[in-house]
């Protein structure tokens, strides 16, 4: 494997670039594997990566209906974060956080995490009160976090609208400052490239239509190419988990909506870390190519369509412009939509199903980006193991029976 | 940006109503007497389906009804519009 | 620079008796009106607008109109300031002050330009595999590529104009106002069909604006003329020119901007910037033209080179001679009228390049008269010049195409090279209306495929390159639209337009990349604006990012401001060929809205500042006001806080007001709490299903306390509800559960339980409700309520009268519901929302023997959490029960309800969940924060689990110590232990209590 660098990129540059390897080979599927991933996201294919170097499974295939990285993990605003407010999201969360900080180096690919600090701004007093909660629970459990005055806020971003006049002042903040932002294509090449180096099997516009299921176990999948056998196959399909959990027979507690994002013309820098608020629906981050990036919310029906729509982004817009009115004369660029997986509790399901051998990772609604590495890690933990990892024990889909639910909507949607 | 048809209304755009989600699900007449799973069930686990999808809507900024839809998830092709209570529609696939 | 060095003396559409200063990059200089500010600088002989952006290489313009990919300028100064502004759709104004971007120090001598000595170290995708070691470096090299990438610069002000949004419905939306446009418009409109016609230009006509052709006979832009003015006359149309329709939605919504003061130096009084307009179209007929692709050969982004039919509106719309000495390279027929244009307009024309084996034979008569030497079966293999074109190479392909044959290469100087690469039709609005689009192998373009919306594609955005096929498809488009919408009448006249003859076309040779001719024969630029080369396209194949999205991320093509409108085309053909696959198997990536980019301003509209939510007050808010009352927000309603006087800390007054309630006497502002008026024969047993208590029982008069949970069991709302009559019942929610609450109510009555009569009605703003409490409370009412009994025995606790007040209060009729928040005595006065201000003034007034007190929400708290009175959105948090807040007696055994299922599950029911109870530290001063986490012991260091949060902390004035309320698991067990409170490193001992800190007792009867 040729090792990527400086060095390697100045020897190729003697050559005319000629000579780099394929990033992962494009095999054609075989008849039988130990693990099928469903889902070459950044989840599946991480997943992937973990079964192969924590595991030693070397016959894994990972299969894409399209592209890979084409889902979410190409569509969504990248941020990465690890303050919520339940012990069980935090552990999940700071686990991944913690792989992130040294995936660069992991993968031998940079994936341009940039820790430049995650803030979630409160416009009223009961949103400071929750942001706060979210702080010391936060504290006791290890995740940094802190509160931030609108004086120290002037200063972490200048371009921030701090006029008491506003028709929602801004009364302060969080601030984790490990969190930030990455590059997502690369964390799909990235661990695509690290997982074909361990042997897993890429297969891309290999699109899985079937189960086949003997006696309530999984024995392989029927896809576009041909029929592939494998004991154990997990699926890690985002906003079409619902589809393939019907081809077992399965339901899930899954409601899958287009999440809406844009992207400004690049401009020279201007916003140096992440500003996220729940109260006038929108956040932002500034790309390394200068493009404003900005979330907005979701449509409010279920939706496959990954295309964009206007009337979430008109609100999002407005709520960007009252935040940063020097935005108003830049533009809008590109519009899309991710289709995400909501969850009743807005938590991640990493679980075993009723059919043995059959395994989901989902759920993660607008904000799974954020979990890849973790995801990855613990779901391969599952698989090959057989049992969840204690880390994702409480993420299982039984929650929805006995009622222990992982309530991650943020503030408590109650103003009195 | 869809276009819907109120019952009571006429054609409005999406930003006048809400999505309340999936259609024809019951509420059971005797929760006491499900166990824990088919509670769980009717309280969380849903279709979701890609393609055709019934669903309720709601015309929450102008009359108030509720009503149904039968549309596609894919294209957004509005198939069916009925009354709250009624069958669901024979739709070719 | 020696003036309009490159200005025509005649011709051209602008006026030349308007002549309009303008400043670029600090030099003054003047075009005329009718100008845009890229055909001004090439006027003025201005060769240089910008450097690239990742190799910072000169750039020179390339187009006329929005697929612009180099000139791009920041306009305006200060609050107006916009960068990334196409040169070539910036209107000039007199005063127009614009400068370049992306270069330091300046454009003509750029540090930046390194990157381009240094760009073998620069292929695509170069940042994934370096920039790794070591690994705390990361944010440092981040820090200089952020500042090295970005296009202009952002304002540093906010913007100092306003923006409209406009929504509407029309039969037939026609989209661009070019030959084909015209035709459609014209058509529809004579059916009587509601039109209407926008163009992205100042003026209609498309490419007749720039390309000289005739109409019957006349030059083509005086039938534009005609049309327009007939269409200007009728009521049926609107048209809208500088108007560019940027998006394509579900069910025909298409979205356009209105450029409606741009081209002025600042909007007119009244006057918004921009304007953004919705359009419900019945059917939609897309006239959007192509897009001239330029060729992909080594060096050809020189500032210099150009895009063929670009040289020929430059020439005939604005006056402008883009060169002296031209050569022009082709691959279809289109460079020939510009040759031709460019002769008579005096410009040498060295040669007409056409890689074609067989050029057209149509014009080689017209060629000849002009002397102008036509190389067939030759291509420019690549451009000589850095900061602008001084020569070509010429030489011969093989038959492939991919190759040079040895020995036939020729040298010619020129400043000016003319590129046509064929025409791509402008497809981007089908394509977001999903519809999927279909290679032509022959024409080298996409073509649209079967629509899935109501709409019709027309003129060369079909691929229907003659003029005389744009005016009887778009005729003919125009009046089936309209009969499709539901216009019968025939909407295409006797007269039919006759265009002049035009040559037969000869077919294009569809030819991707031009080859090199060896090492260092300079970069062949695919994507102009990303500095995307073939080379990087070619390097993303054989690295294995076969999908051409894969290739779309890698290398960044067709990722800029531009979206790649010239590039994406030979971006596939390059990537087919590197692949061996041909275009289709390829496949193109997605457009996505918007065609052009939108400000954000136009897209938030009005709608930002104080207009940005609603402002909801109480009919109260005006007296709030002026006492002196500090506001919080709470949800859309503003709510007194508290009512400092002058000089005294807030905390001091939440005290005195806390204070004054359980000594004396206080009123509140309880008018934003929700009310649901309930009617119907079923009412009750309705609310016997939505709440967890029941209600048959309670008598007409009583007042009833409530709880309502989600199927999942948690607690979703809470408030007291009064049985007005038999059948009849007034609800009140949280403030801001009030929405929530009563489509909570529809969704059941509606779509679960049909079968009961039950009417519900929100009544919030109809009711002005006063809250008094204390224990002078009956004492004031009474005097206000003379001819009334007051007393507990007359009028207990949890009842509800009608009560006529004396004339003191203005002989108001009120609702009097005997309940409260805040433990104490406590009378809620409701009164129709209009009596609300002279309920209050006479309270106020009749008060002052009490010393009455307004108290704001923070009292409110404090007194309520006092007597453990819990508030749903504090103690609650959608993961909390009734029996978790100690109310499990709420909850009814005997009956179904809402969410009842839930509470028997086993997490509901297990041991140790969290439970309320009251805290207090040891040290009574101290306050400790909300949300504090609850632990056991006395360390707070991580990681640990907690054991529950603090839900409410206060002082109050009446323990005369501070006290907390707080969930914790197990905790009503736990009462009299020690916990301890975890925050910001700390752990502040406490002891466990009963929720409940005050009582009293009987002062409250």
């Amino acid at each position: 494997m040729a090792k990527y660098s400086i060095f390697a990129l100045g020897r190729n540059a003697l050559q005319g670039h000629r000579h780099w390897p394929r990033v992962w080979r494009s095999p054609p599927p075989r008849p039988s594997y130990d693990a099928i991933i469903v889902g070459g996201g950044g989840h599946g294919l991480a997943t992937a990566y973990y079964l192969a170097k924590q595991h030693g499974m070397d016959k894994v295939a990972v299969l894409e209906k399209g592209w890979i990285g084409g889902g979410n993990t190409g569509r969504n605003t990248t941020i990465v974060r690890s303050n919520y407010l339940n012990p069980e999201s935090a552990a999940i969360y700071d686990h991944a956080l913690t792989l992130w900080e040294g995936l660069s180096q992991e993968l031998n690919f940079n994936v341009m995490f940039s820790p430049r600090g995650v803030i979630n701004l409160a416009h009223d007093n009961h949103e400071a009160r929750e942001l706060h909660r979210r702080i010391y629970a936060n504290q006791l459990a290890g995740v940094d976090a802190e509160w931030v005055t609108p004086v120290q806020l002037r200063e972490l971003c200048p371009i921030l609208n701090l006029d008491s006049n506003m028709r929602y002042p801004i009364l302060g903040g969080t601030l984790q400052r490990r969190g930030g932002v990455a590059r997502h294509d690369a964390v799909a090449w990235g661990y695509a490239r690290a997982a074909d180096r361990l042997g897993v099997d890429i297969i891309q516009n290999c699109q899985v239509t079937g189960f086949t299921i003997r006696q309530g176990r999984i024995e392989g999948a029927q896809t576009s190419q041909g029929d592939i056998m494998a004991p154990r196959i997990g699926v890690v399909a985002a906003g079409h988990s619902s589809v393939l959990a019907a081809m077992a027979g399965l339901r899930l507690p899954l409601a899958s909506h287009p999440l809406q994002a844009l992207v400004s013309e690049p401009v020279k820098p201007i916003m140096p870390t992440v500003v996220m608020s729940n109260k006038v629906h929108g956040y932002m981050s500034q790309s390394d190519k200068g493009e404003l990036v900005i979330g907005a919310g979701i449509d409010g029906y279920n939706s496959y369509a990954q295309r964009g729509s206007l009337p979430v982004i008109e609100e999002t817009i407005r709520a960007i412009v009252e935040l940063f009115p020097i935005t108003s004369r830049l533009k809008m660029m590109r519009q899309w939509a991710g289709i995400v997986d909501l969850c009743p509790d807005a938590s991640p399901i990493i679980s075993g199903t009723p059919v043995a051998g059959l395994y989901f990772n989902c759920g993660w609604g607008t904000g799974g980006f954020k979990a890849t590495p973790g995801s990855g890690y613990l779901f391969a933990h599952t698989l090959a193991k057989g049992e969840a990892h204690p880390i994702n024990a409480p993420f299982a889909l039984e929650r929805f029976y006995s009622g222990a639910l992982v309530a991650e909507h943020g503030a408590a949607a109650v103003a009195h | 940006m869809l276009l819907l048809s109120c019952p009571w209304c006429g054609d409005r755009s999406e930003q006048e109503f809400a999505c309340g989600g999936e259609a024809h699900i019951v509420r059971p007449l005797a929760p006491e007497d499900l166990d824990d799973r088919a509670w769980g069930d009717y309280v969380f686990m849903r279709r979701n389906e890609k393609g055709l999808h019934f669903e309720r809507w709601r015309h929450v900024h102008g009359c108030g009804r509720w009503f149904n839809v039968a549309r596609n998830t894919v294209t957004h092709e509005i198939l069916a519009i009925y009354q709250v209570g009624d069958d669901r529609p024979e739709l070719p696939e | 620079m020696s003036g309009e060095s490159n200005r025509l003396t005649d011709g051209g559409r602008i006026d030349r008796t308007r002549r309009l200063s303008f400043r670029f990059d600090n030099k003054t200089m003047y075009g005329y009106q009718g100008d845009t500010l890229a055909s001004a600088l090439l006027a003025n002989g201005v060769r240089l607008v910008g450097r690239s952006f990742k190799y910072h290489r000169p750039r020179g313009l390339m187009a006329a109109g929005g697929e612009e990919p180099n000139g791009l300028v920041r306009l305006r100064q200060g609050g107006r300031a916009e960068p990334n502004v196409r040169a070539t759709e910036i209107i000039l104004y007199d005063g127009l002050v614009a400068e370049s971007q992306n270069r330091w120090p300046s454009l003509e001598f750029d540090l930046g330009a390194l990157n381009d000595r240094l760009s073998p170290l620069f292929p695509a995708g170069f940042y994934y595999k370096t920039f790794m070691w070591p690994a705390s470096m990361w944010p440092r090299y981040e820090a200089v590529i952020r500042r090295m990438a970005g296009l202009g610069k952002a304002a540093t002000s906010a913007d100092p104009d306003r923006y409209e949004k406009q929504y509407a419905h029309c039969d037939v939306l026609v989209v661009g106002a070019g030959p084909s446009g015209l035709a459609a418009a014209l058509a529809a409109k004579r059916t009587g069909a509601r039109v209407i016609l926008a163009d992205e230009g100042a003026e209609f006509g498309g490419a007749l604006l720039g390309n000289g052709q005739q109409i019957d006979g006349r030059p083509a832009i005086a039938w534009v003329a005609g049309i327009e003015a007939e269409l200007a006359g009728a009521e049926n149309v609107r048209l809208l020119p500088r108007t560019v329709v940027t998006g394509y939605y579900d069910h025909n919504a298409l979205v356009m901007l209105e450029r409606v003061a741009d081209h002025l130096l600042q909007p007119g009084p009244g006057q918004p910037r921009q304007r953004l307009w919705q359009v419900r179209a019945k059917q939609v007929v897309l006239a959007t033209g192509a897009l001239e692709r330029p060729l992909v050969l080594a060096n050809n982004d020189r500032p210099g080179v150009m895009g063929a039919a670009a040289v020929q509106t430059y020439i005939n719309r604005y006056g402008v001679r883009p060169g002296r000495r031209a050569v022009l390279f082709t691959n279809n027929d289109g460079a020939y009228p510009v040759a031709l244009d460019l002769a008579r307009a005096g410009v040498a024309v060295a040669a007409v390049v056409d890689v074609r084996a067989r050029a057209p034979i149509g014009w080689r008569g017209d060629l000849d008269r002009l002397g102008i030497e036509l190389m067939a079966d030759r291509a420019v293999l690549g451009v000589v010049g850095r900061k602008a074109v001084t020569g070509v190479q010429i030489g011969k392909l093989n038959e492939a195409g991919n190759a040079v044959v040895p020995g036939l290469s020729r040298h010619i100087d020129c400043d000016l090279l003319c590129l046509s690469g064929g025409w791509s039709p402008t497809l981007h609005l089908l394509s977001q209306a999903g519809t999927s689009l279909q290679w032509d192998a022959r024409q080298g373009c996409f073509l649209p495929g079967k629509a899935r919306q109501a709409v019709r594609v027309v003129g060369a955005a079909n691929a229907d390159f003659r003029l005389q096929d744009c005016l009887n498809l778009g005729a003919d488009a125009g009046n089936a639209a309209a009969n499709d919408a539901g216009r019968r009448r025939r909407g295409r006249g006797p007269h039919k337009p006759l265009a002049d003859v035009e040559p037969a076309l000869t077919p294009p040779r569809p030819i991707w990349s031009i080859p090199g001719t060896g090492k260092g024969g300079g970069k062949a630029f695919v994507d102009f604006q990303s500095d995307v080369t073939a080379d990087d396209l070619r390097l993303a194949a054989r690295e294995g990012y076969r999908s051409i999205e894969h290739v779309k991320r890698y290398t960044t093509v067709g990722m800029g401001t531009d979206q790649g409108r010239t590039a994406n085309i030979n971006a596939l053909g390059i990537v087919a060929e590197a692949l061996d696959v041909t275009v289709p198997q390829v496949g193109h990536t997605t457009f996505r809205p918007p065609f052009s980019p939108v400000a954000f301003g136009a897209l938030a509209g009005g709608q930002t500042g104080p207009l940005l939510d609603p402002v909801r007050r109480t009919p109260m808010h005006g007296w709030h006001q002026d006492h002196g009352a500090v506001f919080e927000p709470v949800g859309q309603w503003l709510r007194p806080y508290s009512y400092p006087k002058a000089g005294e800390a807030m905390a001091a007054a939440v005290d005195r007001e806390t204070l004054a309630v359980r000594t004396s006497l206080g009123l509140m502002d309880a008018s934003t709490l929700g009310k649901i008026d309930i009617r119907g024969p079923d009412a009750a047993e309705f609310l016997n299903r939505i709440y967890t208590n029941g209600w048959k029982g309670l008598a007409v008069g009583g007042c009833r306390y409530g709880l309502m949970l989600g199927e999942d069991g948690m607690i979703f709302d809470d408030g007291v509800t009064v049985r007005l009559g038999e059948d009849h019942f007034h609800m009140t929610t949280t403030t801001g559960n009030a929405a929530p609450v009563l489509d909570w109510l529809e969704s059941w009555l509606q779509t679960e339980w049909p079968e009961l009569s039950v009417y519900c009605t929100s009544c919030t703003e109809q009711w002005a409700v006063a809250a008094l409490c204390g224990p002078n409370a009956r004492r004031l009412l009474a005097e206000l309520c003379p001819d009334w009994d007051l007393s507990a025995e007359a009028f207990p606790h949890m009842t509800w009268q009608t009560v006529a007040m004396g004339e003191v209060a203005a002989g108001l009729e009120a609702r009097i519901f005997r309940i409260g928040f805040t433990g104490e005595l406590s009378f809620e006065i409701n009164v129709p929302a209009g009596h609300g201000p002279a309920l209050w003034a006479a309270l106020m007034a009749a008060g002052e023997k009490y010393a009455i007190t307004p108290f704001g929400t923070e009292a409110m708290h404090v007194l309520r959490a006092e007597v453990g009175f819990i508030m749903v959105g504090q103690e609650t948090d959608g993961t909390t029960t009734p029996d978790d807040l100690g109310l499990g007696r709420m909850v009814s055994r005997k009956k179904e309800f809402l969410g009842k299922r839930s509470l028997f599950r086993r997490d509901t029911m297990r041991q140790g969940r969290p439970q309320l109870v009251g805290l207090l530290t040891d040290d009574p001063g101290h306050r400790v924060p909300e949300g504090a986490q609850l632990i056991a012991g006395a360390d707070p260091a991580p990681p640990q689990r907690g054991l529950g949060h603090v839900t409410s902390s206060y002082h109050s004035p009446n323990l005369g110590r501070t006290f907390a309320l707080a969930l914790l698991q197990g905790g009503r067990a736990r009462q009299g232990e020690t916990i301890h409170i975890a925050y910001d490193g700390r752990a502040v001992p406490a002891t466990v209590t009963g929720p409940r800190f005050l009582d009293p007792g009987a002062r409250a009867k």
